[in-house]
């Protein structure tokens, strides 16, 4: 898969959100939120690619500076090899023109009745993206694009859905409207930020399935950020596609998904895999952190941001953060120090509470 | 007996704690009348927890809210709710007075119920919401308050810092743990808790539901632990009941419900539920939906969904039977389950 052409490409990534605390007191210092921190990332063509994380984690930001509705502070993000920042600037004369890259970043919502304009039809709603982008269809044209669209996932008699207005669907319903929108709009990247996390566990797996199989037909690639471990392995394992796990604002981890999974090295993602509970019977565990609350995303801790929480942290981990580096599998990356047999962390003090466990 | 060999008991011969008969629960509508509780009888017993499993709709909310008598205006309940208290008195839930529902809530049912991270008051510190129901029910605020203190560390919470903190300045997961300890501040024997983790991180959920499991033993509690979230209720649950339709469907040790589960609904919900270890390609959906109040289909109300329904199903609801000393389940086919393959099996 990677070695198709890259579609979106992020590379040293930052967001930093700049927190006004001071009020009226000009001499009080703003705190930084570092939402996003030096994340590399790169989305190919057909690929899908799942972000977890914990709230407060920057999964949300960094989807969103992937396709182009979150500016960021530090490096780049570049569409097909455009910088998507460069391309909005007026006179910069970019290959490729800022409203052609926003048509071909889309995005579904975690909430997808509040992006469905609740006096328009599910008609009307499905033909502005037409309109707009097919000039050349006729209305004829429209209509049986939009019929079709809502037979293929599901939503029969179409022309009965077709006239309902969003408060006479579903929550499923709803959400499949909102991922033909984005759809219809032919786009490269399609921005699932929590887009099955609302609906009823039953419904989950008919929804990912639909975006699966809408995927093949539509030669689309997901980001998709979730909460949920288990959503995130439905998706990207069935598309052989990637997994990152992010905290704090960092990738910690990234690979295969399958092999994230499977042979987690980052102990957070091991921690993330802990927390998403089995249907197995096993005995019940405490939390492998030495602290349930994650830290305070303005004021991060030092070195490896997960030292305050990771069960096997060391000074080492405290005084300097870990560089992401390479596993011995291909594309799998992660930054701790216990992947390297030779850190300085092996003959680093413990942190209180935790345990090297070689 | 221990904890456990008592809880390993038949259904009925353990000691219950809340009694549940005939319940119902149902509103007026101009459509007609929206049934969202229907003829549930249920036993919890004394130190259980039990996990109530159902989708949104299927009446897990209205459930909660029954057992203390809290259905809102204009919903009717009937029924009984008998609570036997450990001084060998029973009381009738649903006849209390208004006076007697406000002491019996704190005291003897607490509660933890969906979205009740707004309850707390933006102007008022942690400390003073425990002193004001410490207060407000007449009891000594000083061991109160070291007893609300014991309850905050048990859920891996600073006691001082979270006190002092207005509601704010706490993060979800915190507020959440801080509500479960001010809902036991006032040693009540039942916790009930609707969807208590919903809003929060996957690590969160599963950190509380381990802490609950400590809490439950510390301080010999009944729980009562509703949610849709059927993975995570295992973990801390020694029986579960699946609620499809506003009916108890399926009621079983945590076990059986895993392995043996015999209403093809629990079956396809287990199959439905995206997890890490079930192979990818045995995953599938529920078909259909589930059915509208006020319109339940005649007979056991998941035949138009179920693949071993037959003419029987159509017309005559199914009882609820027990079928094992551990299992009660209402289907009329539950003999022949295994024609629906449990795919979380496949790799034991």
């Amino acid at each position: 898969m990677s070695s198709d052409e890259t579609v979106v490409s992020l590379s040293g990534v930052d967001v930093h959100f700049e927190s006004e605390s001071g009020g009226i007191n000009p001499f009080r210092d703003s705190k930084t939120v570092r939402a996003v921190d030096d994340v590399d990332l790169e989305i190919a063509e057909n690929d899908v690619i799942a972000i977890v994380g914990e709230s407060g984690s920057g999964k949300t930001t960094l989807g969103k500076a992937a396709v182009g509705l979150q500016k960021p502070t530090n490096g780049t993000i570049s569409y097909r090899g455009q910088d998507i920042w460069q391309a909005q600037k007026r006179f910069s004369n970019p290959e490729i023109p800022f409203s052609e890259i926003r048509r071909s970043l889309q995005i579904i919502h975690q909430d997808p009745e509040s992006s469905l304009n609740p006096h328009k039809s599910v008609r009307s709603s499905l033909e502005q993206p037409l309109k707009k982008w097919q000039g050349n269809l006729g209305p004829e044209d429209r209509e049986a694009r939009i019929l079709a669209m809502l037979e293929k996932v599901g939503m029969s008699p179409a022309h009965d859905y077709a006239e309902r207005y969003p408060h006479q669907l579903s929550g499923g319903e709803t959400q499949r409207v909102a991922l033909i929108r984005a759809l219809l709009m032919n786009p490269d990247v399609i921005l699932a930020d929590e887009a099955v996390s609302a609906l009823d566990v039953s419904l989950r797996v008919e929804m990912m399935d639909l975006m699966l199989d809408l995927q093949d037909s539509f030669d689309t690639s997901y980001l998709f950020i979730s909460h949920d471990l288990s959503n995130a392995r439905y998706v990207a394992e069935h598309a052989d596609g990637y997994l990152g796990v992010m905290y704090l604002g960092e990738l910690v981890e990234f690979g295969p998904a399958k092999e994230v999974l499977q042979n987690p090295q980052h102990p957070y993602t091991k921690v993330l895999r802990w927390a998403t509970p089995s249907l197995e019977i096993t005995d019940e565990t405490e939390p492998p952190v030495r602290k349930i609350d994650i830290p305070d995303p303005v004021d991060p801790p030092s070195g490896c941001r997960f030292h305050t929480r990771c069960p096997h942290a060391t000074a080492h981990c405290r005084d300097a953060a870990p560089e992401s580096r390479s596993t011995d599998v291909p594309e799998h990356r992660t930054a701790c120090y216990r992947i390297d047999e030779h850190s300085e962390y092996w003959d680093a003090e413990p942190l209180e509470g935790a345990h090297i466990d070689r | 007996m221990s904890k456990q060999e008592e809880l390993d008991q038949p259904t009925g011969s353990a000691d219950p704690i809340l009694e549940i008969r005939d319940l119902n629960v149902y509103f007026e509508m101009d459509r007609g009348r929206s049934r969202v509780i229907d003829d549930v009888d249920l036993d919890i017993r004394r130190g259980e927890i039990i996990g109530i499993v159902g989708e949104s709709g299927s009446g897990k909310s209205m459930l909660a809210s029954s057992l203390l008598d809290a259905v809102v205006e204009p919903g009717v309940t009937t029924g009984e709710v008998t609570y036997q208290s450990t001084d060998g008195e029973s009381v009738d839930v649903l006849d209390l007075s208004e006076e007697e529902l406000m002491e019996f809530r704190w005291e003897q049912i607490s509660m933890v119920f969906q979205g009740a991270l707004s309850s707390f008051n933006p102007t008022m510190a942690m400390r003073e919401h425990f002193e004001e129901t410490l207060e407000a029910h007449g009891y000594a605020v000083d061991s109160g308050m070291e007893r609300a203190a014991d309850l905050l560390s048990d859920l891996y919470l600073d006691p001082d810092r979270v006190l002092d903190s207005y509601p704010h300045e706490l993060s979800g997961g915190m507020k959440q743990r801080a509500l479960i300890a001010l809902a036991l501040v006032l040693e009540p024997e039942v916790l009930v808790m609707d969807e208590p983790t919903a809003a929060l991180d996957l690590l969160m959920q599963r950190s509380i539901v381990s802490l609950l499991a400590e809490i439950r033993d510390k301080y010999d509690l009944t729980m009562v632990f509703i949610t849709h979230d059927l993975p995570l209720v295992t973990k801390l649950a020694d029986r579960i009941g699946v609620l499809y339709a506003f009916e108890l469907v399926e009621l079983a040790d945590t076990e059986s419900i895993l392995r043996e589960p015999t209403h093809p609904y629990t079956r396809a919900l287990l199959n439905a539920t995206p997890n890490l270890d079930a192979p990818l390609e045995e995953m599938r959906p529920i078909e259909g939906a589930a059915p509208d109040p006020v319109n339940v289909p005649a007979g056991c109300s998941y035949h138009e969904r179920c693949p071993l329904a037959t003419d029987k199903c159509e017309r005559d609801p199914p009882s609820f039977d027990r079928i094992s000393d551990t299992q009660e389940v209402a289907c009329h086919h539950w003999e022949d389950i295994d024609e629906i393959p449990l795919t979380t099996e496949v790799d034991q």
